[in-house]
């Protein structure tokens, strides 16, 4: 056990010191990986921005039907009927012109309009939602109810926050499908770089070998090598896309305060962040098992 | 009639290289512990390949080599550095790393088997003692002369205290009176038990020696 820890550390030291032996290429072979993962990184990271914020609307469609003026609640009680009798409708609501105005008064900016007001512009409205998101069954809701009598116009909400839903459905397999690419090019590199460091470790591997040295002793060096180098990338993919997100949420937050809304870029969460830092690495282990599989025993002692 | 195992057995050995060339043929010797033997013979006569059988560098191509009572030819190649540990190798071409100073290259072989760093230096030390490099234990091997180099080889070949040492023209390279210490310094690892194998093709010094030849002629044994 004490020896496996000493292997393992003076493996460790080994594998930093040949990150540093090369400093140039080092940092050439880091910087390749993180730019390339920053693409999809970053890609992922505006998905999750957004998911969130389509995640704070409602998803059901709602159709709102406003109703002319100056009808009676009578006249409301039958259409609410007419309603809710109307197949594929889940729930009917009754939202009068009094309440309608004083939520409106609630929201930011609006409060001043308002009050400049002699008198209450808004009509009574019923707020209906669906049983299920088929927008066929919406539009074809909207049309019935458009010839009932006393309703002044019918509007179909939320609508557009399934097709964002879907957008974003697509934008997730997008992302997906550039990190399985992305992520063969991370192993593609690291094999490609641990078959340099063979060629340049041949020397030492040759003399590490007629000494007694095991292929496990031999090849953990290389594990460690690739394994860092993998983990700087996703770091450095990572400060790409902080710096990326601190740029854009500069300029967001003017274009946000232009509609007094609070709108910014949260960065990843630290479990994601850390994740790709584990998945990056792991790529690289993989691609030093193939190419230190493929290419150590090419290395013999004559 | 022997009553102690031999450290090095051959029998009938053969090796061929691909291409067809027949480095050695019906080789057939002991070699007793703590014995001191020389393996002569001209340029091509298969001393090389001799030693490089024994340290697994090669395999035979027929008949069986015995080292340590182990039968090479069944030997799995994991097996293969637990072997090494145990055996002392100088080469002709030195095999150092150039880019380590002279305490790096003694302290590849324990650091291989994990030994602790204080316990390896302290060992390494004595080894570069032994051959009077100590204090140039920082320098680079470039910087060493071609006496010196073969000292450091020696050293690094030492320092895991090896039953058996090979040498593959340890003298080549260095005029008499460096060859002489060299060979000195053989003949004091001998006295404490160390199974000896010098390839060489100096007749000069074996003449000094008088120790058990064995002479190789054209991959034979030469009698």
């Amino acid at each position: 056990m004490k020896t496996w820890t000493r292997h393992h550390l003076l493996s460790l030291r080994q594998g930093v010191a040949r990150l540093f032996a090369a400093p140039l290429a080092t940092l050439a072979n880091i910087g390749v990986i993180g730019i390339v993962l920053a693409l999809p990184l970053g890609a992922y990271g505006l998905l999750v921005n957004l998911q969130a914020f389509s995640g704070s609307l409602p998803t059901e469609p709602q159709i709102s039907i406003f109703l002319a003026p100056g009808k009676g609640t009578s006249d409301h009680a039958a259409l609410e009927n007419r309603l809710k009798s109307a197949s594929g409708v889940k729930t009917v609501r009754y939202v009068s012109r009094e309440s309608a105005l004083a939520g409106l008064k609630r929201s930011p900016g609006m409060a001043e309009v308002i009050a400049s007001l002699r008198d209450n512009p808004l009509p009574d409205a019923f707020v209906v939602t669906l049983a299920d998101g088929d927008a066929d069954a919406a539009d074809r809701l909207e049309h019935e109810f458009r010839t009932l009598p006393g309703v002044a116009h019918v509007q179909v909400d939320s609508a557009w926050v399934r097709r964002l839903d879907t957008l974003l459905r697509l934008g997730r397999t997008a992302v997906l499908l550039l990190c399985t690419l992305l992520g063969f090019s991370l192993v593609a590199v690291t094999f490609n770089t641990i078959r340099l460091q063979v060629l340049t470790q041949r020397e030492e591997i040759e003399v590490s070998k007629l000494i007694g040295a095991t292929d496990a002793f031999i090849r953990r060096p290389f594990f460690y090598f690739g394994s860092l180098l993998g983990a700087c990338g996703g770091i450095t993919a990572l400060g790409v896309v902080f710096l990326g997100f601190r740029l854009l949420n500069r300029d967001l937050g003017q274009l946000g305060a232009l509609y007094g809304v609070d709108a910014s870029l949260r960065f990843l969460p630290l479990a994601d962040s850390m994740a790709v830092v584990i998945f990056t690495a792991t790529l690289s282990w993989l691609g030093t098992y193939i190419s230190v599989s493929r290419h150590l025993h090419s290395v013999e002692p004559r | 009639m022997t009553t102690v195992e031999p450290v090095i057995s051959f029998n009938d050995v053969s090796k061929r290289y691909p291409g067809g060339y027949e480095a050695l043929a019906g080789v057939t010797f002991d070699v007793a512990p703590g014995e001191f033997v020389w393996i002569t013979g001209h340029s091509g006569a298969g001393k090389s390949t001799l030693l490089k059988l024994v340290a697994a560098i090669e395999r035979a191509s027929g008949g069986t080599v015995l080292v340590n009572g182990q039968n090479l030819s069944a030997l799995k190649s994991r097996a293969i550095p637990y072997l090494r540990r145990n055996l002392g190798l100088i080469f002709q071409d030195q095999k150092l790393l150039y880019d380590r100073n002279v305490f790096d290259n003694v302290m590849l072989p324990l650091a291989v088997t994990g030994h602790p760093y204080r316990d390896a230096a302290r060992r390494a030390r004595a080894a570069l003692d032994k051959v009077g490099l100590l204090e140039r234990e920082r320098a680079l091997p470039i910087a060493l002369s071609g006496g010196e180099q073969q000292r450091l080889c020696i050293a690094r070949a030492i320092v895991n205290r090896p039953g058996i040492l090979l040498a593959d023209e340890p003298t080549a390279s260095l005029d008499a009176e460096y060859a002489e210490t060299i060979m000195t310094m053989f003949r004091s690892f001998n006295q404490v038990g160390v199974t000896v194998l010098i390839a060489t093709h100096d007749q000069a010094l074996i003449e000094r020696w008088r120790p058990r030849v064995v002479a190789l002629a054209r991959g034979r044994l030469a009698t």
